[in-house]
């Protein structure tokens, strides 16, 4: 319904030396923050309550006056605009959502285009399509009171009436904070794919690490006092905290977060020699000596895996269906790497076949192959990780054939 | 034998008693008298309604008002919660009487009354009503782009009603009571009847309830309009 030409493109926003004090407190809320947004990007403000990331956030709307510095919003300043006016075209998303509960869905996330004097027709068409946007049946939801939602409809019906003028720029504090874990991983991946649609650029706010990890393209440490600790993209800042109030901040298993930002397609894995039933045992010694790991993966005729064969298997002409285990876990390409190493620890697996989306087998991951992944920074950095890093590639390298053969053994058991 | 009370002079009727049924001359409750006699009350009653209606319609408007006002200027609170509350704790009698050298005999005096004694009650509502809001519905409203005035009626207001239309019923019901001591003041009403014959248990029971009647039916009056108006009360699933 939406005429292309008014969707607005994201805009870039940037913090130029910002500083919030408040009458009669010694300390600066937020002290001389200075960070660029690039246009479609989220930038998450995280750190422990008092930081001042809330009181940042809710700057860029005016619902907080600035003491000094200035904000601009696609180069403008919003100290210029009128704050009503501002507000209408900046997206605001609340921990508790903040539906009005005397309104049906419809009409709240009708709000601003009704502020904005939309008329009736459009307004009732654009209900539907972000209404649908975010998942839900406009007939059905349309004429419903919040206080017939569950909280993730409810934060859905947040998140479309904040996107209702298409604006620019969404603020969004805590969004997900009141929802419980499962629904709340559920609404991330949601939004993160929306926003893969969308983007928004967004400035998120959360006290949860994790949470930041994953949402943001940067991420903002904030730390007491309103300073701005370290502005990162993720992996860089969990490689490379800039201090130590950083480094506590992400926590002492910021090498195992750091595989949460990767994919298994992402990284280097083991090629294997796979098999068929009836096949000559002659050409699959012969890929085995090309392959990195040296037990061969018995594959069905449409090379998905079934399971490891023993050495008996091979011992013949043609290759025999002698399993030492089933092909477990069976890891995916696009699995996350922590999901992965979670799959094989899970499965006592020193190392599992990687699929494609066929489920045709491709390598194999293992637990050396992991540890070299973390090893390996996406960014070059020197300093605090280091240490970790040298010391997972040599354990990675030097131990690889030692654990190989332990876990063949192993398996033998 | 004189039942002829004092205040009845005040343009009170007196029973005429020759010919009456003996159940009228024992002052009983008497079936047959009341049918006889119900157009009587008709003008009293609607007497009654007139200062009821007008008292708590005014008084509706002067305390929304002034709770909205306090509502943006908090420190108001407590200077007109206090004033109010003094107003409602003068006993109706004497205020109907205080007030007569000031507004005259008449209905002016009953209304001035019976606003001021409705004041209490909805002022009080109007301001809890709007402070238990909920502060995320207000500070959305405030991140999208309203401007006070239109989240204070597009938002508050519309959240507060529940609360402030409880008041409404308060005082309405309040207000009928209070307005039998109106003819005090002379300005008639069912108390006025009541008076009149005030030992005479039929025309105590059909003034009276004639009143009950009036306050149970503002009552669901208000009720049914607060129904009408907060249809989302009763959405929660």
């Amino acid at each position: 319904m939406q005429d292309p030409s008014e969707r607005s493109t994201a805009e870039p926003l940037e913090f130029r030396e910002v500083t919030k004090r408040y009458p009669g407190s010694a300390e600066p809320a937020v002290d001389g923050l200075s960070l660029e947004v690039p246009a479609g990007e989220i930038c998450v403000l995280v750190g422990p309550s008092g930081c001042g990331k809330t009181t940042a956030m809710r700057m860029v709307n005016r619902m907080i006056d600035i003491t000094s510095g200035d904000i601009l919003l696609g180069g403008r300043s919003v100290r210029e605009r009128k704050p009503e006016e501002l507000r209408r075209h900046i997206g605001y998303v609340i921990q508790q959502v903040g539906l009005f509960p005397h309104r049906t869905v419809g009409e709240n996330v009708a709000t601003v285009p009704g502020l904005l004097g939309w008329d009736k027709a459009r307004i009732a068409a654009r209900v539907d399509e972000l209404l649908d946007l975010v998942g839900l049946d406009p007939h059905v939801m349309r004429d419903r009171y919040p206080a017939q939602l569950s909280g993730g409809q409810r934060q859905r019906i947040g998140v479309a009436r904040a996107l209702a003028v298409d604006p620019p720029v969404m603020l969004m504090d805590e969004p997900f904070g009141a929802i419980d874990p499962i629904n709340r991983e559920r609404l991330q991946n949601e939004f993160l794919r929306l926003q893969a649609e969308l983007r928004k650029t967004i400035v998120f706010v959360t006290h949860d690490i994790d949470e930041a990890i994953k949402m943001g393209d940067r991420i903002a440490v904030m730390q007491v006092g309103g300073r701005l600790a370290q502005y990162a993209p993720p992996a860089e800042l969990l490689m490379a905290p800039a201090s130590e109030f950083v480094e506590d901040f992400v926590g002492a298993d910021r090498a195992l977060k750091r595989l949460a930002l990767q994919r298994v397609r992402d990284i280097d894995l083991w090629s294997v020699a796979t098999c068929r039933v009836g096949e000559p045992t002659a050409a699959v010694r012969e890929r085995l000596t090309e392959a990195d790991l040296d037990i061969p993966l018995l594959v069905d005729d449409r090379q998905r895996p079934v399971g490891w064969l023993s050495d008996r298997a091979l011992l013949g002409e043609r290759a025999r269906e002698e399993l030492r285990s089933r092909a477990d876990p069976i890891v995916e390409l696009d699995d996350i790497l922590r999901d992965a190493l979670s799959d094989l620890l899970a499965s006592e697996s020193l190392y599992g076949p990687v699929v494609d989306a066929d489920g045709r087998t491709v390598g194999v991951l293992s637990i050396q192959v992991i540890s070299h992944a973390i090893g390996s920074a996406p960014a070059e950095v020197p300093g605090a990780t280091e240490l970790a890093a040298s010391e997972a590639a040599a354990h990675a390298e030097a131990g690889a054939e030692a654990e190989a053969q332990a876990a063949a053994e192993a398996d033998d058991e | 034998m004189s039942l002829t009370p004092v205040i009845a002079q005040g343009g009170g009727f007196v029973r005429d008693r020759t010919g009456e049924s003996s159940c009228v001359s024992e002052n009983g409750f008497c079936p047959d008298w009341i049918w006889d006699n119900l157009d009587r009350y008709v003008t009293p009653t609607w007497e009654h309604l007139y200062l009821t209606v007008i008292s708590v319609g005014l008084g509706f408007a002067i305390a929304v008002a002034l709770g909205l006002l306090a509502h943006r200027r908090r420190w108001l609170v407590g200077p007109i919660t206090w004033v109010t509350s003094v107003l409602y704790t003068i006993p109706s009698p004497a205020a109907f009487l205080l007030l007569l050298p000031l507004t005259g005999r008449g209905n002016v005096t009953a209304i001035v009354a019976l606003t001021a004694y409705t004041q209490v009650i909805i002022f009080r509502n109007v301001v809890n009503g709007l402070a238990n809001v909920p502060a995320d519905a207000v500070d959305a409203a405030t991140g999208m782009g309203m401007a006070p005035t239109q989240r204070l009626f597009r938002v508050e207001v519309p959240l507060a009603m529940p609360e402030i239309l409880a008041g409404l019923r308060i005082a309405a019901a309040t207000t009928v009571g209070l307005a039998a001591f109106a003819f005090l003041a002379g300005a008639g009403g069912l108390g006025k009847q009541i008076a009149a014959q005030i030992t005479f248990r039929s025309n105590v029971v059909v003034a009276g309830g004639l009143a009950t009647l009036m306050a149970a039916g503002l009552d669901l009056l208000v009720l049914g309009f607060q129904r009408a108006v907060t249809p989302w009360q009763r959405a929660a699933s």
